[in-house]
């Protein structure tokens, strides 16, 4: 069996052997493991492709196996979010993409790491010990959700869902050399994802090309009463898969290829954005004055309202508890052994910026901030139809390098927090590689425009082979 | 006459009301009937805060939040939405509560009561939507626990907190006030406040215009007028040995009768409020003219009916409005041709004075009869019809049976758990008023066996005729009606 | 700047005990993430409106229709401190 399969081929293979098989074989290599991408593997997958065999399934996804991240809930099995603190936690319910995909017939392999809470761009932070990146095992798989992007790169799972708060997709996707789809705020119900911050994240797929990011999205979107934040619109994505991009125009942002960038991610980029010209496609350098303000404008919000969503985790109701002599002492030292560094000073840094007398200065601020970088976005999109830029800044770094020193690792999302101020679609796509190391482009459209990305993601797959490199390290 | 409030107490409330009528809590689909349920098998992921959850905001809730805006004469926000009240108890399974903070659905509305100088407006600073925490248990007292149990079936109830201005004078206003907000609330059907933890309220009383403190959490009115009368107290003797009131918030101890201090301003909570990302704001003024539609003829308008529709006594007509149920119960009486002025003593004065001797309460009137609850607030396997009024009445009016009897009738409908009309108690007890031939023979006999009375009254004293009524009376087994039988004595005496 | 007695106070405000080393770990890695914040500073704000969400969405409800609870063991299944039905922690005090 061939060990990196689209979803075209997965169903050419059930369809010659059984979903049984094509299950058992995923699950064999991922016991061969070298890279630490599942928290949890599925003991009821193989059950699960036997009743697909036995009842025969016509779903999008009938017999497909996906990895999920380990902070959206599937019923029986454990959602760590890659903490300590929700030890033996298992939801009784499912979360509302994990219902859509069990109607589309897909099988859940089982939970991949993620940097605990989604907090973190390597999935270093996680409970559970790092990932490794597959193109290098001393590298990190980016984060947060570094298991699901990397155990795709491994051929340990063809699709993968994730989910991106500031990058945490599309951050991965780029540093594992896969593809990575942040979709419009809204499109995707948030329901049963363990929140992070609520007004900013979504989830997002991710696959070994742009056609199985359609698919996934035409399973996992739409309109979900559950999740008030949700839109309802219909959108069949894979209807964007057409090979033309002629008449598009490509905006280019200046303010993304700041200082501190790697000149061959810069020289990858700039190679597609001619490519692209190639095709028929313009471009022209666009002006956003205000993205320099929006990391800090993003770690504010974002870490105000983690401060608040993680405040449920006291140790009373479920997951990891401390003793203590009262209530508050129990569950002040279960959040104290419970939480990881990191996650403790984003808790600290929000319930700060949130408190009497520093709730305008901090958390107002950057609101009023946010609305100044929607604006940019808006502008910018109002004259051009797509912006491209580097997804991240610098290829994947070294397991330890940046770990220690929370504001360095907070700036290698510069490029990709901005679009969730902005709540707009962003792709992740391979563009490229320095060392051996994958490069990421990154397409953002404007809002529920996600099709255009699609379009242009899947032109550009169409005349480059970088999507068909496999790492040789976990060959 | 004007209250001159020589204390200068200030009062100000803030009641939880408990919106017990809608089917559901207010962000998810559990059942709110909870009061029988067994611990926390009312609970689903939402309600119990689970990771992942999101809150979908109950519709009707925030109907009845308008409603009650309107009710108390406030205005609708423009545009309003919810807050994140940030703080950690173990009764808080998300470890925040979902409130509103900086745009409250209604503000600025006004209640009228009977104050200690006649009418007296109480203003509503505001009136806001927030969910219920679930309920601690704590073995032991709240002092020396030994552990808390918890049970989250109240977590997630709709609740709309209701602040008033500091303009209650008195502990008696205060109740009085309660007591009005209750049968508003009651009257717009949106509440049920027999059902434990209905209504739950927060006082804020100061002495001598001075620092208030917060009593917290006190459940019943009569609670919160003990309450603010030690409160005032204590102050006051705090105030005479010359201490000084220091802002703080209090608890109630309903046994011991005394407030004990929780925590003092510097100890306050820091709640951190942000809007809540998982909602959405709400423009909702659109809906109130249907909501307007749906509002019923509130207490006072009620009030003022049946004083000119049924020519009634003010009295009778402020406690026949005093319970919806009771008010309906008792116009579908009058609705079956009942003399209303005699339905209304029997109902305000008779019925209702018997159901208060036997401590019950009414809690639901199903359009033929009202059932009761007790002091515990069980439901009693008993009932009173409107056809037992519809019986009575005008058996009584036509002079078929004596007061006496008729209250002996309602007694016994009673008794039998509502089982027994009134014309077979009557049959049972023989309590057809007699005719007046028997009372005459009764009369003769009286008079014939009672020569030294007969003498006495003879001979001038007056007293001795109510004495001989009495007899008559007592061998009737009270079925005479006590005027015929002077009149028949008065007769046989100068005869 | 923040100072070790506040990284205290916001440590219980979130209800997270840090001891005496980790407060000035805390100290010295939040004031450098604050002082990176503190940049917003120079953007003039004053008449912008803040954004909470991108999404301009209002009146999102439900009908109030009753669903399904979990079961009692279900609810309890996630913890070993439970008592007949209840959740059980230590007094609150
Ligand atoms: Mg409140
Ligand atoms: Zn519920």
């Amino acid at each position: 069996m061939a060990k990196w399969m689209s979803v075209a081929q997965v169903k050419e293979q059930i369809e010659e052997s059984s979903a049984e098989e094509v299950i058992s074989g995923y699950l064999e290599v991922i016991k061969k493991s070298k890279i630490n991408g599942y928290i949890t593997v599925s003991e009821k997958a193989i059950e699960q492709a036997k009743k697909i065999d036995d009842e025969g399934q016509d779903g999008l996804l009938a017999g497909v196996p996906i990895a999920i991240k380990d902070n959206i809930s599937v019923k029986g099995l454990p959602n760590s979010c890659g903490s300590r603190i929700l030890e033996g936690y298992i939801p009784p319910f499912n979360a509302h993409v994990v219902e859509k995909l069990l109607v589309a017939g897909a099988v859940i392999l089982g939970k991949t790491n993620m940097d605990e809470f989604a907090m973190g761009s390597s999935t270093e932070t996680s409970y559970f010990g790092p990932t490794a990146n597959p193109w290098d095992l001393e590298r990190v798989p980016g984060g947060s959700s570094g298991g699901s992007a990397a155990v795709i790169a491994a051929g340990e799972a063809p699709l993968a869902l994730g989910s991106d708060t500031g990058g945490s997709v599309r951050c991965p996707a780029a540093f594992c050399g896969v593809v990575g789809l942040k979709p419009t705020y809204g499109v995707v119900s948030r329901y049963g994802v363990v929140a992070y911050a609520n007004s900013l994240e979504q989830v997002g797929p991710l696959a070994n090309n742009v056609a199985d990011i359609a698919i996934l999205m035409d399973v996992i979107a739409g309109y979900d009463r559950r999740d008030s934040t949700s839109i309802d619109r219909k959108m069949a994505y894979q209807k964007a898969l057409v090979n033309d991009v002629k008449g598009l125009k490509i905006g280019i942002p200046k303010e993304f290829f700041g200082e501190g960038i790697h000149p061959d991610v810069e020289k990858a980029v700039w190679n597609s954005i001619h490519k692209y010209e190639g095709l028929g496609a313009t471009w022209e350098e666009v002006s956003m004055p205000n993205i320099k303000y929006a990391l800090a404008s993003y770690y504010i919000i974002a870490m105000s309202e983690a401060s608040s969503n993680l405040a449920r985790f006291d140790g009373t109701r479920y997951g990891f508890r401390n003793n203590g002599e009262n209530w508050n002492a129990m569950v002040s030292k279960t959040r104290a052994e419970g939480f990881g560094t990191e996650v403790k000073r984003r808790i600290l840094l929000g319930t700060y910026a949130l408190s009497a007398g520093y709730h305008d200065k901090y958390y107002l601020k950057a609101l009023k901030v946010r609305t100044l970088v929607k604006q940019d976005f808006d502008r910018a999109l109002a004259k051009i139809d797509l912006l491209m830029a580097p997804t991240m800044p610098n290829p994947a770094f070294k397991i330890g390098e940046k770990i220690e020193d929370p504001l360095t690792l907070y700036l290698s999302d510069v490029n990709t927090c901005p679009i969730n101020l902005a709540g707009v679609p962003s792709i992740s796509i391979s563009c490229g590689f320095t060392d051996g190391l994958p490069i990421g482009l990154q397409i953002i459209g404007r809002p529920f425009e996600e099709l255009t990305v699609l379009r242009a993601a899947y032109t550009f797959e169409q005349i480059t082979d970088y999507h068909t490199k496999r790492p040789l390290e976990v060959a | 006459m004007v209250y001159e409030n020589p204390e200068g107490i200030k009062i100000g409330l803030e009641i939880h009301v408990q919106l017990n009528k809608l089917k559901t809590k207010m962000f998810c689909g559990c059942s709110s009937d909870y009061h029988n349920a067994a611990p926390n098998a009312q609970t689903c992921p939402i309600c119990l805060g689970l990771p992942g959850t999101l809150p979908v905001l109950n519709k009707k809730a925030v109907e009845a939040a308008i409603k009650v805006g309107l009710a108390l004469e406030g205005e609708i926000a423009e545009e309003t939405q919810f807050h994140r009240k940030n703080y950690f108890y173990p009764d808080l399974p998300k470890g925040f509560q979902v409130t509103q903070y900086d745009f409250p659905i209604v503000s600025k509305g006004k209640v009228v009561i009977e104050g200690e100088d006649g009418e007296h407006v109480i203003g509503i600073t505001r009136a806001h939507m927030e969910e219920d925490p679930g309920k601690l248990v704590h073995l032991g007292s709240i002092e020396k626990s030994k552990g808390v149990l918890i049970n989250y079936n109240r977590s997630g109830m709709s609740l709309i907190e209701i602040v008033t201005e500091p303009d209650i004078r008195t502990p008696k206003e205060a109740r009085r006030f309660l007591d009005k907000l209750r049968n508003i609330l009651e009257y717009l059907d949106i509440f049920d406040g027999n059902l434990e933890g209905a209504m739950r309220v927060d006082a804020n009383v100061s002495v001598y215009w001075g620092t208030r403190v917060e009593i917290k959490n006190i459940s019943s009115h009569k609670g919160v007028e003990r309450a603010l009368l030690y409160e005032i107290m204590r102050q006051k003797n705090v105030i005479r040995h010359g201490g000084k009131i220091i802002q703080e918030t209090r608890h109630y101890d309903e046994g011991r009768g005394v407030t004990i201090s929780l925590r003092t301003k510097e100890e306050a909570e820091d709640y951190r409020y942000f809007r809540e990302p998982d909602l959405m704001p709400m423009r909702v003024v659109g809906w109130i003219p249907s909501v307007r539609e749906t509002l019923p003829e509130l207490p006072d308008a009620k009030h003022a009916r049946f004083i000119e529709e049924y020519c009634i006594t003010d009295m009778h007509a402020r406690a026949l409005t005093s319970k919806i149920m009771l008010a309906d119960f008792y116009e579908s009486i009058c609705a079956k041709g009942v003399d209303p002025k005699i339905a209304a003593t029997w109902t305000a004065d008779v019925l209702l004075g018997e159901l208060n001797y036997r401590d019950l309460a009414i809690s639901s009137y199903d359009g033929k009869k009202i059932f009761f609850l007790n002091t515990k607030g069980m439901k009693i396997e008993n009932s009173f019809k409107v056809s037992d009024m519809v019986e009575l009445v005008p058996l009584f009016a036509e002079g078929k049976i004596s007061d006496r009897s008729a209250v002996e009738v309602i007694r016994s409908i009673l008794d039998s758990k509502g089982e027994k009309s009134p014309f077979r108690i009557i049959e049972e007890k023989g309590l057809s008023k007699a005719e007046d031939d028997l009372v005459s023979k009764v009369v003769a006999e009286t008079i014939a066996e009672n020569t030294g009375a007969v003498q006495d009254y003879l001979g001038g004293a007056e007293k001795s005729l109510n004495f001989l009524v009495g007899q008559v009376m007592k061998k009737t087994k009270g079925t005479a009606d006590a005027k015929t039988a002077r009149e028949f004595l008065l007769k046989g005496l100068k005869g | 700047m923040i100072t070790k007695e506040d990284v205290e106070h916001i440590g219980w405000l979130a209800r997270i005990d840090i001891n005496e080393q980790e407060k000035v770990e805390f100290m010295e890695k939040l004031n450098s993430v604050l002082e990176y914040f503190g940049q917003l500073d120079e953007l003039p704000t004053e008449h912008i409106i803040p954004t909470y969400h991108v999404a301009e969405i209002y009146n999102v409800f439900r009908e109030d229709v009753i669903e399904e609870c979990l079961p009692q063991e279900i609810v309890l299944a996630n913890t070993e401190y439970k008592e007949e039905g209840t959740f059980r922690v230590p007094k609150i005090g």
